[in-house]
C-alpha cells in the first residue's frame, strides 16, 4: 500500500532521514520505534507531504505521492494524527470533527462516520459543543483520532498517541487502534516511544536510529530481540 | 443632553467605519501574522472605485438606490481584486521569509498604491457625490443624528452580522478559524491554506471598500491620501481591541470612535489624534494584548 524507497530528507543542512526503505501492506498495523529526534515524526510528515524529501520516492497504492500537496494526499486517504494531537483549541469538538471531513461532500457517509466515532468515544458526543482546548489530554487524543477518522482514511498515521497520557487511557487508546484496524480494515502506521504497547498490537515493526532504519522484523521477534529489549523495552 | 447624544452617534458612526477597516487588519493578522499596511490603500481604492462608478451612473440618470448598490458592489469587487493581487504578488513569495520582510513589502505596497492612484487619478480632493439622501422620517431627530450616520450604522451592523455568520457557520469560515489556530494541522486535514489566505484578503478588502464608500459619501470628498490616516486609525483600533480577535476589532473601533468624538466635542478638536493615540498607549501599558486579545504562548 505504502512504500518508501531510499528516502532522504533534511532541514536546511542537517540531514534527518538517510535512505529510508519502508513498506506497509493493506490492513497491517506497522509500528516505528525509536528515540527522541531519530526522525520518526519527519517520516510521517514526509508521507503527509508537509516535509519535502530530497531524494528517493514515496508510493501510495502504486502512485508517486511525494510531490503531491498535503490536501491531495488527504483526499487519497492518508490521514495523520500528529504528535501533540493538535486539536483546534477554539473550535468546538463538533467543529473539530467537521474539519476532519473537510474534503468530503457525501453527507450520509459523514453522518455514518460521526456515529461511528461517537460509538468509539461516547465522551466526545457529550462534549460536542465544548471548545477543543478545554478537553483533557486523553479526550484530546480521542478527538484527534476521531478527526482523522472523519476523513475515512485508508492509511492512518499516528504519531505518539500515548504521549503524556495515563496508563489506563493509553490502554484504551491502543485497544481502539486495534479495533479501528479490525473493523474498517484501516491500515495503521504507528510511531511510538512506548515500544512495548506498540509492538503488542503491531504486525511488524521498524526501528529507527539517527535517521537510519536499523531493524525491520515481525513485532513478535522484535519483542524478543535482546537489543530491543535493552534499548526500548527497559527489560 | 442633545449634544451628548449627538457626540455619541458621531462616535459610533466613526467607530463603525473604523471597524470595517480594522476587521481586515485583524483577520489577516490572525491568519498569517502580518500587519497589512497596504490595507488602508485598499479602502482608498474602494472609495475611488465607488466615486467613479457613482459619477458615471448618475450621468446616465440611474436612481439613487441603484447607484449606491452598484457602486458598493463594484467597489467591493474591485478592491477585493486588489487585495487578492497584493497578497499574491507582495506577500505570498515571502511566506517563509523572516517576519520583517513581508512587513517591509506591505509598506512598499502601500506607498506604491498611493502613488499609483495619484498618477492615475489626481492629487486634488475630489467632491464625492452625496449618495445618502436626507430621509424624511429622520427629520425630527435630524439635529442629533444625520441620515448618513444612520445608514452607516445600519449598514455596518448588517455587514458585521453577515461576517459573523460567514465565519461561524460556513465551510470557508471554519477553515479560516482552523488555519488561524494551527496552520500545519489545517494542512493535515486537507485545507488549502493558500486559498484560505486569499479568501481572507478578499473578504477584508470588500469590507474596507464598503467602508470607503460610506465614509466618502459621509464626508463628501476623497483623495489618494485618505487611506493612510484611516489605515493607521483602524490599525490602532485593531490593536486596541486585541489584534487577531474579530470581536476585539469591533470593540476597539467603537471605543476609539467614541473617545475621539467625545474628546473633540468636549475638549478640543485640535487634539483628536492625540486622544486616539494616548488611549492606545494607555491600553497597551495596562493590557498589552488589547481589550479582547489573548496572550500569545511562545512555543519552543
Amino acid at each position: 500500500m505504502l512504500e518508501l524507497r531510499n528516502v532522504n530528507a533534511a532541514y536546511g543542512n542537517i540531514q534527518v532521514l538517510h535512505n529510508i526503505d519502508l513498506e506497509i501492506h493493506t490492513g497491517e498495523i506497522i509500528t516505528l520505534i525509536g528515540a527522541n529526534g531519530a526522525g520518526k515524526s519527519t517520516i510521517l510528515m514526509a508521507i503527509s507531504g508537509v516535509v519535502p524529501i530530497r531524494t528517493g520516492k514515496i508510493l501510495f497504492e502504486g502512485k508517486r505521492t511525494h510531490k503531491m500537496s498535503p490536501e491531495k494526499l488527504v483526499a487519497l486517504g492518508i490521514c495523520q494524527v500528529p504528535e501533540g494531537r493538535r486539536i483546534f483549541p477554539d473550535l468546538t469538538v463538533m467543529e473539530n470533527l467537521d474539519m476532519g471531513a473537510f474534503l468530503r461532500k457525501d453527507k450520509a457517509g459523514i453522518q455514518e462516520d460521526l456515529d461511528y466515532v461517537f460509538s468509539l468515544f461516547p465522551i466526545l458526543s457529550d462534549r460536542q459543543n465544548q471548545a477543543g482546548g478545554t478537553l483533557s489530554g486523553g479526550e484530546q487524543q480521542m478527538l484527534a483520532m476521531s478527526r482523522a477518522l472523519m476523513a475515512r482514511p485508508k492509511l492512518l498515521l499516528l504519531d505518539e498517541p500515548s504521549m503524556g497520557l495515563a496508563p489506563l487511557v493509553i490502554k484504551q487508546i491502543f485497544e481502539i487502534i486495534k479495533m479501528i484496524n479490525k473493523e474498517h480494515n484501516t491500515t495503521i502506521f504507528l510511531v511510538e516511544q512506548n515500544a512495548n504497547q506498540a509492538l503488542h498490537i503491531a504486525d511488524r515493526g521498524y526501528v529507527i536510529e539517527n535517521g537510519v532504519i536499523t531493524i525491520s522484523d515481525s513485532a513478535e521477534n522484535l519483542l524478543h530481540n535482546q537489543d530491543i529489549q535493552k534499548a526500548y523495552l527497559g527489560i | 443632553m442633545d449634544y451628548f447624544i449627538e457626540l455619541l452617534f458621531a462616535g459610533l458612526t466613526r467607530g463603525s467605519i473604523y471597524a470595517l477597516i480594522a476587521l481586515g487588519y485583524t483577520m489577516v493578522y490572525g491568519i498569517i501574522g502580518l500587519i497589512n499596511f497596504a490595507h488602508g490603500e485598499i479602502y482608498m481604492i474602494g472609495a475611488f472605485t465607488s466615486f467613479i462608478v457613482a459619477t458615471v451612473l448618475s450621468i446616465y440618470g440611474f436612481p439613487l438606490l441603484a447607484i449606491v448598490v452598484i457602486a458598493g458592489v463594484a467597489a467591493a469587487v474591485w478592491s477585493s481584486a486588489y487585495g487578492f493581487t497584493v497578497e499574491k504578488l507582495a506577500y505570498r513569495p515571502l511566506r517563509k521569509a523572516p517576519r520583517l520582510a513581508p512587513l517591509i513589502s506591505a509598506i512598499g505596497m502601500s506607498i506604491f498604491l498611493q502613488n499609483y492612484v495619484l498618477l492615475a487619478q489626481t492629487s486634488d480632493f475630489l467632491p464625492f457625490p452625496e449618495l445618502i439622501p436626507e430621509f424624511a422620517f429622520m427629520e425630527p431627530v435630524a439635529h442629533i443624528v444625520g441620515s448618513s450616520d444612520m445608514v452607516i450604522l445600519v449598514t455596518t451592523t448588517l455587514v458585521m452580522i453577515g461576517l459573523t455568520c460567514l465565519i461561524k457557520f460556513t465551510k470557508i469560515g471554519k477553515a479560516m478559524r482552523a488555519t488561524a489556530q494551527d496552520k500545519t494541522m489545517a494542512v493535515l486535514v486537507g485545507v488549502n491554506v493558500d486559498r484560505v489566505i486569499s479568501a481572507t484578503f478578499v473578504i477584508g478588502s470588500a469590507l474596507a471598500a464598503i467602508g470607503g464608500l460610506l465614509i466618502a459619501s459621509h464626508i463628501g470628498q476623497i483623495n489618494f491620501y485618505i487611506g493612510f490616516l484611516a489605515g493607521i486609525k483602524a490599525f490602532t483600533a485593531a490593536v486596541l481591541g486585541g489584534i487577531g480577535s474579530i470581536p476585539g476589532a469591533v470593540l476597539g473601533s467603537l471605543v476609539l470612535g467614541l473617545t475621539e468624538s467625545f474628546a473633540t466635542g468636549y475638549i478640543s478638536s485640535d487634539y483628536e489624534d492625540v486622544f486616539a493615540f494616548s488611549l492606545l498607549v494607555l491600553i497597551l501599558i495596562f493590557k498589552p494584548t488589547g481589550l479582547l486579545g489573548k496572550a500569545e504562548i511562545q512555543k519552543v
